[in-house]
C-alpha cells in the first residue's frame, strides 16, 4: 500500500494522511493507490502539512500499518532511546515492530 | 567572557524579529517551504524526523551560568525537558514547534545568544579548546582570537553564500583538545624561534564522506594579520571551491585538487593584495576583547592539596580533572555519559544544576567540549569534593573521561533525517558492556566515536574505535574503523572489513580492545599498540 506522511506545519509533528485529514498516529494512515500526487499537491498548498512525501506500507495480521523503512516506522513511534517520548509511553515494548 | 555592546544586542534583536516576522508569512502561506527553508535554516531551524531541531551557537563552547539557566528554561518553555550538547560545541533542542521559535530566540537574544549561522553555507560557529585560559600548556588565551574572528565572520557578507558550509578552530597549545587538523581552517597560535606570537594555519580539513587532515599552509601569520589571512584563505576558496556539486564543495576538496602548494600560492598573492585594503580590524578592538577575558580573581592562597580519602571521589579526580596554571586550582571535566545512558543529554535539571555549579564554583563559567562533555575550567581543588558529591548526586559523576564509555555519539536515526542507523543505542549497550564486564578501567584512554551516516557528525573517522552505521537495504549495519585520533596526532581511521548488525558489532569491539589488552606493552594506549601492531592482528581477532 502506499500512504503519506509529512509534518505538521506548525508544530513540526510527523503527520499520516488519513483520507480526509492528516493524524499523529500512524494507524490511521490509508491506501491512497495512484493518487498520492494530486494528495500531496493539494495539502501543500493548504498549508496543513509540510514536506509531505509517498511512502511504501504494509497492513500487519492484526491490521496495523508499517511503513516499509526503519526511518519512517521511527518517525511514526519516536525515538527508540526514549519511550517516555514516543507515542506509546505505557508501553516500551511497542517499539519492537520499529526495528 | 565576552558581553555584547549595542551593536551585538541590536544585530540580534534585529534579526529576531526579521524572522518572527518570516514566520508569520510563511503561516499565513505568503511564502511557500522552498522559500522560507533557507530563512529557518539561517536561523538554525532544520526540520527533523519527529520536528523542528533548533541549533544554538554557543561560541567557542563557552557559557555563564545565566545562559546555562536560560538554556535549561527553553528546554523546559519550548522542548521536552532536555537538550543535546554537540559535537561543535553547540546545543541542539528536538521537539521545537516552528510558531514559537520566534519567541525562543527571544529569550534566547536576552542572554546573548543566538542560532545564527548554525546552518547554511557560512562560516559557522568558530570552536576551541575548552581548557583556554585554564590550562597550563598554552602560549596565550585563544579565546579574543575566536571572539574576533567571530565578529569578523558574523553576518559577513561575502561569505554568507559559501559553497558549502565553513568551521574554524582555533586553539593555543600542542595538545590538541579540539580536532584542530580536522576543521575547515584551524588555527594554532605558537611561538617562533624569536619569541614572538603568531598563528599557524591549517585549511582544508574535515570529515563527512571524504576525510581529510588538514595540511599546514603558512607556520606563522602575525597576529596582527590574523583576519586578514582568513579572509584570503575565505576568498580563495570562495572564488574557486565547487558550486556544481555539494560532495565536492567543501575547501577540502579544494585544497586536495588543486594541491597545497597551489592552494597556498593564491591564498598567499590574495593576501598581499589585501593587506593593504583594511580587511584587519583596529588593534583597539582587539584589545578591548581582549579585556572581556581577565584571569578571574585566583585566590592565591589556595591550597594544592586534595583530600583523596574517598577512593570513589579519588578515581574522579584521576580522570575527569586536569592541571590548572593557577596552584590549588583544578580543570574539572562533568561527563555527559552515564553509563547506558545517551550522550550529550542533559535535563533541564541537570544544566541548571551545573549552571549552579559554574556559579558557586568556577567564576559564573563553564564550557561545552566537542567530546559531548562540559567543563568547569576554574575550581579551587579545595572545592572539588563538595563539586564532586552535588555532581554525583544528580547522574553528572561518572569518571570516564576519554575512555571507551566516553562516547561520541551523533543523534543519529532516533532524531536526525540524513542518518542511515541509529548511533545512540549502540553507545548505550557498549557502555553497559564495558561497565559489567569491567574492563573500562584496564583500557585506559580510548576514544570510541559513532556516526549515523557518512556526514560523521559523530566524528567516527577520529575514533581510535570507530563506528559508521550505513543502509544495508533497509537494515541497519554498522562499519568498523580502527586507528583514528583527533588530537596532536591526528589520524583517520581505517575499516576493518565488512560490517556487522547490532550485536556483531558490540562483540567485535570487546575482541578489538580483548586484543588490546592482551597485546599492549607498558604504558602503551590503546592506540599506540595499534599503531605499532598494525590492523591485520585486529583483522584476525574480529573475523576468525
Amino acid at each position: 500500500m502506499k500512504i503519506l506522511t509529512g509534518n505538521d506545519l506548525k508544530s513540526g509533528a510527523v503527520t499520516w494522511w488519513t483520507g480526509y485529514d492528516w493524524s499523529i498516529h500512524v494507524e490511521d494512515a490509508v491506501d491512497v493507490g495512484d493518487q498520492a500526487d494530486s494528495i500531496l499537491a493539494k495539502e501543500e498548498a493548504a498549508r496543513r502539512v509540510n514536506a509531505p512525501y509517498a511512502i511504501d506500507a504494509t497492513r500487519d495480521e492484526d491490521g496495523n500499518v508499517r511503513p516499509a523503512h526503519i526511518k519512517d516506522r521511527v518517525r511514526a513511534l519516536g525515538p527508540t532511546v526514549r519511550p517516555d517520548l514516543t507515542l506509546k509511553p505505557a508501553d516500551p515494548d511497542h517499539r519492537d515492530w520499529v526495528i | 567572557m565576552y558581553k555584547y555592546d549595542q551593536y551585538d544586542q541590536a544585530m540580534v534583536d534585529t534579526r529576531v524579529e526579521e524572522f518572527r516576522d518570516q514566520v508569520k508569512r510563511r503561516l499565513e502561506g505568503k511564502i511557500s517551504e522552498d522559500q522560507f527553508k533557507p530563512l529557518r535554516l539561517m536561523n538554525g531551524l532544520y526540520l527533523q524526523l519527529h520536528a523542528y531541531m533548533l541549533r544554538v551557537a554557543i561560541p567557542y563552547g563557552t557559557l555563564n551560568s545565566a545562559q546555562m539557566h536560560a538554556l535549561a528554561d527553553i528546554a523546559d518553555k519550548y522542548d521536552r525537558g532536555y537538550g543535546h550538547f554537540t559535537t561543535r560545541q553547540n546545543i541542539q533542542y528536538n521537539w521545537i514547534k516552528l510558531e514559537e521559535a520566534p519567541d525562543l530566540l527571544a529569550d534566547l537574544a536576552k542572554v546573548e545568544m543566538h542560532a545564527i549561522q548554525t546552518s547554511g553555507n557560512c562560516i559557522r560557529n568558530i570552536s576551541s579548546d575548552q581548557y583556554a585560559g585554564a590550562t597550563a600548556d598554552e602560549i596565550i588565551d585563544p579565546r579574543p582570537y575566536a571572539e574576533l574572528l567571530r565578529q569578523w565572520s558574523s553576518f559577513h557578507p561575502e561569505f554568507s553564500f559559501l559553497p558549502r558550509k565553513f568551521k574554524i578552530c582555533v586553539i593555543a597549545s600542542d595538545t590538541d583538545r579540539a580536532a584542530m587538523k580536522l576543521h575547515d581552517i584551524g588555527i594554532q597560535i605558537v611561538k617562533n624561534d624569536a619569541g614572538e606570537i603568531g598563528a599557524r594555519f591549517y585549511v582544508g580539513g574535515g570529515m563527512g564522506r571524504t576525510p581529510m587532515i588538514a595540511p599546514m599552509i603558512r607556520d606563522f601569520v602575525p597576529l596582527d594579520q590574523l583576519v586578514t589571512y582568513s579572509e584570503a584563505c575565505l576568498r580563495v576558496y570562495n572564488r574557486y571551491g565547487r558550486r556544481d556539486n555539494k560532495y565536492k564543495a567543501r575547501i577540502k576538496i579544494l585544497v586536495h585538487e588543486l594541491g597545497a602548494e597551489e592552494y597556498t600560492r593564491q591564498v598567499e598573492e590574495e593576501f598581499a593584495h589585501l593587506l593593504d585594503q583594511g580587511v584587519e580590524p583596529p588593534l583597539a578592538e582587539l584589545e578591548r576583547i581582549k579585556t572581556f577575558f581577565p584571569n578571574p580573581p585566583y585566590d592565591k592562597d589556595a591550597s594544592d592539596e586534595i583530600d583523596r580519602s574517598d577512593p570513589d571521589f579519588a578515581v574522579w579526580v584521576d580522570r575527569n580533572t586536569a592541571p590548572h596554571k593557577q596552584a590549588g586550582y583544578a580543570i574539572a571535566n562533568i561527563s555527559l555519559k552515564p553509563i547506558g545512558g545517551i550522550p550529550g543529554d542533559a535535563s533541564t535539571a541537570q544544566m541548571h544544576l551545573m549552571a549552579e555549579l559554574a556559579k558557586d564554583y568556577s567564576f559564573d563559567e563553564c564550557r561545552v567540549t566537542h567530546a559531548q562533555n562540559i567543563v568547569l575550567p576554574d575550581v579551587k581543588k579545595s572545592d572539588l569534593y563538595t563539586l564532586w558529591q552535588k555532581l554525583d548526586e544528580a547522574g553528572l559523576g561518572t569518571p570516564n573521561l576519554d575512555q571507551i564509555d566516553d562516547i561520541i555519539a551523533c543523534p543519529g536515526l532516533d532524531y536526525c533525517s540524513l542518518a542511515n542507523a541509529r548511533s545512540i543505542p549502540l553507545a548505550q549497550r557498549i557502555s553497559e558492556r564495558y561497565a559489567n564486564n569491567g574492563k573500562s578501567d584496564v583500557l585506559g584512554e580510548l576514544k570510541l566515536k559513532i556516526s549515523g551516516c557518512i556526514n560523521a557528525c559523530g566524528h567516527h573517522h577520529a575514533g581510535h574505535i570507530g563506528i559508521l552505521g550505513v543502509d544495508r537495504k533497509g537494515v541497519e549495519n554498522y562499519q568498523l574503523l580502527l586507528g583514528g585520533s583527533e588530537g596532536a596526532d591526528t589520524s583517520l581511521g581505517k575499516i576493518t572489513g565488512r560490517g556487522f548488525d547490532e550485536d556483531g558489532v558490540i562483540d567485535a569491539i570487546e575482541k578489538v580492545t580483548d586484543l588490546y589488552l592482551d597485546q599492549k606493552e607498558d604504558g602503551e594506549r590503546f592506540l599506540d599498540t595499534y599503531r605499532r601492531i598494525g590492523m591485520e592482528p585486529f583483522k584476525e581477532a574480529i573475523y576468525e
